[in-house]
């Protein structure tokens, strides 16, 4: 595909290239490739480009929710209508989601695909932030839900496209972690 | 509570079964049905199961969330969503994206009976102050209105199956339980609601 899109326009290939040189850009990029069209998402400041950048492509239906699990019941209807979709969430919001997964998604074998920007680790400021973080993998774990921590840029397009795909095949969710060794994370900056 | 400090209603107080029955009566197009937690979706399921009602087991207050997602999968095809009033004081927040993505093939209806019936008839906190229509409104979802009867009822719903913007429906209810139950298979009701929207083949 990157072949093709060089021949026809090396402006747009170079463009596509410094893109995916990101890790936003690479999730974009793949969600994409995998046919996700419908974005829902409660925002963090990590995530605020690849928001950006999935409002600026008209190939994404991309919008705010008030709660997490509104997000989660919204891909969940929207799968069982033949769309695909995926999630974006920050920790705290992954936190809210122990019912709906539980109790919808999991008994239900609903594909969701989970970005979470994790924070509360590698200099957490909020003690808070710090805690609720280590609930995320135990919830995940107790329901046996799939879930890769993305630390290295090397690796993400790999973990996102097996990821979204093995979901997909495998009816079953899948959380994404997008850790701070990748996104640099949120820090202390007053 | 004292009558005085109940708001003032003009609307009868109706039936969730009667009413559901009603509504399942007037589908002709294969629209989509989405049954909230509980009585909801029981009195959906006593009304005579379609290939295109999908019934909530859990995550309560996600009814219409989900119908918004069948709705925007499927803009061609109708799509109703049954939700109980404390069911949707769970989830406010979603009639504000209903209200900003407007897909004007979604259809919500409140059953509104002012307790959690299921739990032991508990009034909700909304009970004696809250107008859910009014916050439907104010939240952006201006083609909202309450039922005055059963006659009234239908025809909003056949109003707002050509309306140009989502439609809430809101119907004072009376403290029955559902009518059945649900049979309490998730994968299978998942599997049959997909079969009638035609996303999925049988082997």
């Amino acid at each position: 595909m990157a072949v093709a899109e060089q021949k026809t326009s090396p402006q747009a290939a170079q463009e596509h290239t410094s893109q995916e040189q990101t890790w936003h850009g690479i999730v974009l990029q793949t969600l994409k490739r995998n046919d996700i069209a419908l974005v829902p998402y409660v925002p963090d400041r990590v995530l605020t480009t690849l928001i950006k950048n999935l409002h600026a492509d008209p190939f994404f239906t991309t919008f705010p929710t008030a709660r997490e699990e509104e997000a989660v019941g919204i891909a969940t209807g929207a799968w069982m209508g033949g769309m695909k979709s995926a999630v974006l969430m920050q920790t705290s919001g992954f936190a809210t989601l122990a019912n709906v997964l539980a109790s919808l998604v999991a008994p239900s074998q609903i594909p969701l695909i989970m970005f979470v920007s994790e924070r509360g680790t590698l200099g957490e400021f909020n003690l808070g932030q710090s805690l609720v973080c280590r609930t995320m993998r135990p919830v995940l774990d107790s329901l046996a839900i799939e879930h890769h921590t993305c630390t290295r840029l090397d690796e993400l397009e790999f973990i996102c496209d097996r990821s979204i795909k093995q979901a997909v095949t495998t009816q079953a969710p899948v959380a994404l972690i997008l850790n701070p060794l990748l996104t640099g994370g949120k820090v202390f900056d007053k | 509570m004292n009558a005085q400090t109940k708001p003032a209603r003009n609307t009868k107080v109706m039936n969730r079964f009667d009413i559901t029955s009603r509504l399942v009566g007037k589908l002709k197009n294969e629209e989509a049905v989405i049954g909230g937690i509980g009585n909801t979706n029981f009195d959906l399921w006593a009304a005579g199961h379609r290939p295109q009602n999908w019934y909530m087991l859990g995550s309560m207050g996600l009814a219409f969330p989900i119908a918004l997602g069948v709705a925007l999968a499927q803009p061609k095809r109708r799509v109703f969503g049954l939700e109980g009033d404390g069911s949707l004081l769970m989830q406010l927040g979603c009639l504000s994206t209903i209200a900003t993505l407007a897909p004007k093939n979604l259809t919500m209806v409140v059953m509104d009976n002012g307790i959690y019936q299921i739990t032991g008839a508990q009034p909700t906190p909304a009970a004696a102050h809250t107008d859910l229509v009014a916050v439907a409104i104010a939240s952006g979802i201006t083609n909202s209105a309450w039922a005055a009867d059963e006659e009234d009822f239908e025809r909003l719903i056949e109003q707002s199956m050509s309306a140009v913007a989502p439609t809430l429906i809101g119907v004072r209810i009376d403290d029955k339980p559902g009518t059945g139950t649900t049979k309490r298979d998730p994968v299978q009701i998942r599997e049959r609601f997909m079969l009638g929207m035609g996303v999925r083949q049988p082997l």
